[in-house]
């Protein structure tokens, strides 16, 4: 409509009209910001016609599968590659050779690949779980997942092998009847503990002034600010359970709100709620009690901070467990179910035990480590292999039925440590 | 055929910026689980909830990222003058010397000053045994703990181009400021501060938003009531398995700490940026 005016003409040079038009206008022109946005907008139906697909149908489609033929198909190898947690296998003062692994080669010519490659569960599963799902090998052959959602999720998934229990004869034999069928996997179908733990009190007695018995002591006014709590809510909500006298297996909805409500009472006294950096807090007197591990306390003690405690409080205690499992796609499963049925003897149990610490699955192993290893410390020591009225005490956590339970669970305990 | 060769930087650009950003805005409008998957409905339900539940943990994140900026820049700009400005034939080691501790992975230098900072430790058992602080004081477990440990680490991200827009400052300027009659203040805060600018910009950029989304400060140096929104996503991914609230979140704080930046630039000016750029 309106005319442009004629640039000037420059000496010797005709300057285009479009070319000025380009140099002076906006790189961003409404125009181009219109079409971008319909490109967007055109892109939206495309979008919702894709997805991302879920679980649950490869799951049921794996759980179908005949495990028994597969087991008599299997071929043994030479090798294994064993995934888990730091500190958690018997190591030599040099910290690079693991003599039970090492008698197990020597036994059966199998040479073990051990990884400590997992710190947390979520992240652990969060890294296999996409490979799992694309059907593609994890490349481990037994992985060790402490029982709770994730682990949970690999056997509702369907990204686990069952066990032939056939070639297991010694857990059978030597298993301590505690963990021969735990509620999240009934008749060890799937998995196989490794090492259990229990969660109960562990406290500094010179700064808190006196013994502590029960729950209730993590509540105590006069403890206010010196209090550590976990920030697992897993291990949060169970505790605010046990001390309304709720056993956390066998919960519900209701009890957990109950809880969430006794544990937000508690808020103001708790210092912090800790990862597993409660027990640094312990040693260095910020935290003069605290949520606790049993074998942190243990091995808190042997590093030379003799004053912790561990208590298991009158309410009761969680008992976790570290479970061994085979995962789908697994390039080794008889070795590994040859490492399983080695382990679970009184001599292999026992040795490491002797320097894990957390409770053995293997009982016998306690005359093991008092006659052969000579070691009364570990033998002697009820955070390394409980009595029958401790084992009373032990409570179970609950197991998820399905993702919506999981996340009311999460609704519910994730606000107290948050806000 | 020019356009040709932009092709690598398309390229790098797509795969490492476009579709990771576009994954995380089409997530966030999902709705799903991981049993039953996630389905693109175009739902902005996400974003409320994320907003109204977080909103605590949204603030106080800003609260702790402006907070610690303001203090890394107090500690910074000193460090890089005078290494710019005194530093001589020296100046590279006086960097290296700045660098050092940052070899050391970030995980073990803010547990070191958990270690400092404990209760009875180095700094605070020795003042509560001389009896200047009462036994109940604590510096962990607070959000000045959190502050400290976001500025600790943030200290070489803002020395660096501090010193880079510092060292640039031609000498003469100061000569010519003495010689109009300026004294040592006016001609910081007329000369060298403003020539600075580029240098302050850049570096808050790269504090700030870091900062904000930092999660793992809060963990070992802070207590209850200090949680931030890098936390609260960390959680919602891996922990809840919540994907489309995790992403909300995500986008919401990458469009608040854009706006948060586009009003820094509007208020202090970005003229100079492009001056220096050249």
């Amino acid at each position: 409509m309106n005319e442009h005016p004629k640039p000037p003409p420059v000496q010797g040079l005709e300057i285009d009209e479009a070319l000025l038009r380009g140099l002076t206008e906006a790189r961003s022109s409404r125009r181009g910001f219109l079409k971008a946005s319909a490109g967007m907008v055109g892109l939206a139906p495309l979008l919702a016609a894709c997805g991302v697909a879920g679980t649950a149908a490869s799951g049921k489609k794996n759980k179908e599968f005949d495990w028994t033929a597969w087991w008599h198909k299997q071929q043994p190898t030479t090798e294994l590659v064993f995934a888990n947690w730091p500190y958690y296998i018997d190591t030599t003062s040099s910290g690079n050779k693991h003599p039970s692994l090492e008698l197990f080669t020597k036994q059966t010519n199998i040479n073990v690949s051990y990884k400590e490659v997992i710190q947390n569960n979520a992240p652990f599963y969060a890294q296999i779980a996409p490979v799992l799902q694309a059907g593609q090998s994890t490349g481990y052959d037994i992985i060790v997942i402490t029982n709770g959602w994730q682990l949970t999720q690999l056997l509702e998934n369907g990204w686990i092998v069952p066990l032939w229990m056939e070639k297991l004869p010694n857990f059978q034999k030597y298993a301590s009847p505690s963990v021969k069928s735990p509620s999240y996997d009934p008749n060890s179908k799937y998995s196989v503990v490794w090492q259990s733990g229990f969660t109960g009190i562990g406290y500094n007695p010179k700064l808190t002034g006196r013994e502590i018995t029960s729950i209730d002591d993590l509540w105590d006014p006069k403890f206010k600010g010196h209090v550590g709590m976990m920030s697992d809510n897993t291990e949060l909500g169970s505790v605010g359970m046990l001390k309304l006298g709720i056993d956390p297996a066998t919960s519900t909805r209701d009890d957990w709100q109950k809880a969430a409500d006794v544990l937000n009472q508690q808020k103001p006294n708790v210092r912090q709620y800790y990862d597993q950096s409660y027990i640094t807090a312990l040693q260095d007197g910020d935290t003069w009690i605290s949520q606790a591990w049993s074998g942190d306390i243990y091995q808190a003690n042997l590093k030379g901070y003799k004053d912790l405690k561990f208590v298991i409080p009158e309410q009761g205690v969680m008992y976790w467990h570290d479970n061994m499992l085979i995962p789908l796609h697994a390039a080794n499963p008889l070795s590994a179910l040859s490492w399983m049925n080695f382990y679970y003897t009184p001599k292999v149990a026992g040795m490491v035990a002797d320097w894990v610490n957390y409770i053995s699955p293997v009982p016998q192993a306690q005359d093991y480590i008092r006659n052969v290893i000579k070691d009364p410390t570990v033998a002697d020591s009820p955070l390394v292999f409980p009595t029958p009225s401790e084992y009373s005490k032990a409570h179970d956590y609950y197991t998820f039925k399905n993702y919506a339970d999981y996340s009311h669970w999460n609704d519910t305990f994730n606000p107290i440590i948050q806000s | 055929m020019p356009y040709l060769l932009n092709l690598p930087s398309w390229i790098f650009l797509m795969v490492f910026f476009v579709i990771p950003l576009a994954s995380v805005l089409a997530l966030s409008v999902a709705t799903g689980n991981p049993e039953i998957g996630y389905q693109y409905t175009g739902h902005v339900h996400e974003f409320v909830t994320a907003i109204s539940t977080y909103q605590t943990q949204l603030i106080r994140s800003f609260w702790y990222g402006i907070a610690s900026t303001v203090i890394t820049l107090a500690i910074s700009y000193p460090v890089a003058y005078w290494i710019a400005f005194y530093g001589g034939r020296n100046k590279s080691t006086y960097l290296f010397l700045m660098l050092l501790p940052f070899f050391v992975s970030f995980i073990i230098r803010t547990l070191a000053w958990e270690f400092i900072l404990a209760d009875q430790g180095l700094v605070l058992g020795h003042l509560k045994a001389w009896g200047m602080l009462p036994q109940s004081f604590h510096i962990l477990s607070t959000s000045w703990a959190v502050i400290w440990g976001l500025t600790y680490n943030s200290l070489p991200y803002y020395v660096l181009p501090l010193y880079v827009a510092i060292e640039r400052i031609d000498r003469r300027v100061v000569r010519a400021a003495n010689d109009l009659y300026a004294d040592t203040r006016h001609t910081f805060l007329r000369v060298i501060l403003p020539l600075s600018a580029p240098g302050i910009f850049a570096g808050f950029l790269l504090v700030f938003v870091t900062n904000v989304g930092d999660y793992v400060n809060q963990q070992v140096l802070g207590g209850t009531g200090t949680y931030m929104i890098g936390s609260v996503i960390q959680d919602s991914f891996f922990t809840n398995q919540d994907y489309p609230m995790a992403s909300a979140l995500s986008s919401v704080l990458m469009l608040l700490l854009l706006v948060a930046i586009y009003l820094y630039a509007r208020t202090f000016g970005t003229d100079t940026i492009q001056e220096y750029s050249a």
